[in-house]
């Protein structure tokens, strides 16, 4: 037969257990603890509301730049949750609920924010990347982590995360298809927020899924409603029991929404109306959680208002917190930025932190 | 006569480009309907379609090396990356093709085309959008590198890039997009890619600089003349090939030269201006040449970038120093 069907490469399903009215499929509703329930939403709702926060500090003039999460709190706890604190995260730039729910400190995101590399200081213990900028760049750092890991017979795993646009770059076909030749522990997160600044998916990709993507790589792909936590969370357990059990990497791609700018130096009316967004504000991730969560009893409207008080009164202390640290690294010498950039200092480096400490006297004397 | 500032400047060269040459087209990023990140080319693809402008997926190897193959069939593609910190990822692109193909087929084919980028630091960015690497860039043999320090040039350089039957980087010092605004003449005066600009006649000392940090050497020039001190600024606008015999000719006169860049010291184009002028100049001079430049470090994150960046104090005090010996 000079043609005929190859066998059947694969199939990628769709996930949804909770809708966009808060109605819940019995059949595939997951049996998660009660206090795990909760923990994930409180760290949803925290994420909303450090993200909004965030974006007023930067409307203030107080912090520069930075990529809203807002509308894909689900999408992140629901796969972090999984993670256990000896593995690892390699996040892009819109992770922040993640980066916090691994342990990541409000004062570090915000210096970080504020143009101060003190904010980049991650804890010895934390075996957390830091936020990476140059699109898809890090899924080769997350194969490459997951190879140390497997190769050291630890049953550690990966979990990164990417962006609809991220998968236009040939970064993320190779981190793809290294992770599934050499069978890394390694589960692919895309937020697939459907906007890549000003350009759409349609825009950014023929394919149907992005999950359909693993298929060509011979690794699992699996969609689901990324606004749905259950579904989100039941999905990455897949992933993650099967990275590391079996050391087989998944792409997970959570169908969601960017409710927010590209980052606060994007102006989206440019490109979108409120017509494209109308319709994912019904399908917020938060607020169906929340109509579950009430209906099983686990809150009410009062623990919601008594979490947001309590939310926005520690959120508030962190940032005056950090407001003291800058004003005392304001007041301090910036000697810090001719640190680690080696593992040893070299003479050139020494002599040009001398010049420096000269030329900051003579800069401030002068005003 | 319109007053634009650098970004509009660059617009302008563009449309015009555009609208003079069919075989012109604009690709990259957010380049059609949002109109470029920094407002490159906004309004361009409503006056002249989404087929000459393109909005491309996200991939800067992608759109490096489509521009190559538009390039060698008849095509004059001007790329944009978004940032110069994200060119690295179309890096092997350029390297081994956009700088070779007239070299590597012997002169049967060629990439006319023009990269631009965004470079530099000064505008409170995130990291990666704040380095100026363009010691890359000229290090490679068979680009060009241009940069522009003010919306006048750019206009005008960029006309010229466009028009270049070989390949241009162009780099756009970001800090300038909207720093100032220059009466841009309706119909461009060509400047020509490979020449410098003597935007000051000095005799005492030269200074040489480019992009973000020439309006920082000629307010180091405005107070050296306070203290009696008539200091030559040059402009280098084209970095590579380099104005030679405009620098040897100020310097032969002066005796005495300060580069200033933004880019890191070590291997940078000053070290590359210092050895021209011991090559060229060096028994007309009174001192040895100075570099003000970027520390050998990252930029830092925004809060410090100004620490970084070669003050205008600190070119007078080095062009002092100079004068001292």
């Amino acid at each position: 037969m000079p043609r005929h069907a190859v066998e059947r490469l694969g199939t990628v399903t769709h996930l949804s257990i909770l809708d966009e009215t808060g109605a819940v499929d019995k059949a595939l509703e997951p049996d998660i603890p009660e206090t795990d329930l909760l923990e994930m939403h409180r760290a949803m709702l925290y994420g909303r509301c450090f993200d909004e926060r965030m974006l007023k500090l930067q409307r203030q003039g107080r912090i520069g730049t930075f990529a809203p999460i807002k509308g894909q709190e689900a999408a992140q706890i629901g796969a972090a949750a999984h993670l256990r604190p000896s593995d690892w995260l390699v996040p892009s730039f819109r992770e922040i609920a993640a980066q916090i729910w691994r342990g990541a400190k409000p004062r570090d995101i915000w210096l970080f924010a504020a143009g101060y590399n003190e904010g980049v200081a991650i804890p010895e213990d934390a075996r957390d990347l830091p936020l990476c900028v140059p699109v898809a760049t890090q899924l080769l750092h997350a194969a490459g982590v997951a190879y140390a890991t497997k190769y050291r017979g630890e049953d550690d795993i990966v979990m990164t995360f990417h962006g609809d646009g991220a998968t236009s770059e040939g970064d993320f076909h190779e981190a793809l298809n290294f992770s599934g030749v050499l069978d890394l522990p390694v589960v692919f997160v895309c937020q697939n927020n459907q906007w890549a600044i000003s350009l759409p998916l349609a825009k950014q990709t023929r394919s149907k899924t992005i999950a359909q993507k693993a298929v060509a790589y011979g690794i699992p792909g699996l969609r689901v409603d990324g606004n749905d936590i259950l579904a989100v969370w039941v999905a990455a357990k897949e992933a993650v029991d099967r990275a590391r059990n079996e050391q087989i990497p998944t792409l997970l791609e959570c169908v969601t929404y960017r409710m927010e700018v590209h980052t606060t130096a994007d102006d989206p009316t440019r490109y979108r109306t409120e017509d494209d967004v109308a319709p994912w504000r019904k399908r917020d991730p938060i607020s169906r959680f929340e109509t579950y969560l009430k209906a099983k009893g686990l809150i009410d409207d009062k623990t919601l208002k008594g979490m947001r008080e309590t939310f926005r009164d520690a959120l508030k202390h962190d940032w005056q917190e950090t407001q003291e640290r800058i004003e005392e690294l304001d007041a301090g010498d910036p000697m810090g930025i001719f640190d680690a950039l080696y593992a040893q200092d070299y003479p050139h480096i020494t002599e040009q932190k001398a010049y420096f400490r000269e030329r900051l006297k003579r800069e401030r004397a002068h005003g | 006569m319109a007053e634009l500032t650098m970004i509009q400047a660059v617009n302008l060269a563009m449309r015009e480009a555009l609208a003079e040459d069919d075989a012109v087209i604009l690709l990259g990023q957010d380049v059609g309907v949002d109109g470029g990140i920094f407002r490159a080319t906004q309004g361009l693809i409503e006056d002249f379609g989404a087929a000459r402008v393109l909005d491309t997926p996200l991939a800067e190897a992608g759109i490096i090396g489509m521009a190559v193959g538009m390039a060698l069939n008849g095509m004059k593609p001007v790329a944009e990356m978004q940032f110069s910190g994200f060119s690295y990822q179309a890096f092997h692109q350029i390297e081994n093709h956009v700088a070779r193909f007239r070299w590597r087929t012997n002169g049967r084919f060629s990439v006319p085309m023009v990269i631009r980028m965004p470079y530099g630091a000064g505008v409170r960015a995130l990291e990666h959008h704040s380095e100026s690497r363009e010691a890359y860039w000229a290090h490679t043999p068979g680009l060009k590198l241009v940069i522009p320090s003010g919306p006048i040039k750019a206009r005008a350089l960029l006309a010229a890039a466009i028009r270049d039957p070989d390949p241009v980087i162009f780099y756009e010092p970001k800090a300038l997009y909207r720093a100032f605004k220059e009466d841009v003449p309706d119909v461009a005066e060509p400047i020509k890619i490979g020449k410098a600009d003597v935007v000051r006649v000095g005799k005492d000392l030269t200074l040489i600089a480019y992009g973000a940090m020439l309006p920082r050497a000629v307010d180091a020039a405005t107070k050296l003349a306070g203290d009696g001190i008539e200091a030559e600024v040059i402009d280098l606008m084209t970095i590579s090939p380099l104005d030679e015999e405009t620098i040897i000719q100020s310097v032969k006169k002066t005796g005495r030269a300060v580069v200033v860049h933004e880019a890191s010291r070590s291997f940078g184009v000053g070290a590359e201006l210092c050895a021209r002028i011991n090559d060229k100049a060096f028994f007309h001079l009174e001192a040895p040449v100075k570099r003000v430049t970027g520390y050998d470090i990252h930029p830092p994150f925004f809060a410090r970038e100004q620490h970084y960046l070669p003050s205008v104090l600190r070119i007078y005090d080095e062009a002092r120093e100079t004068l001292t010996i």
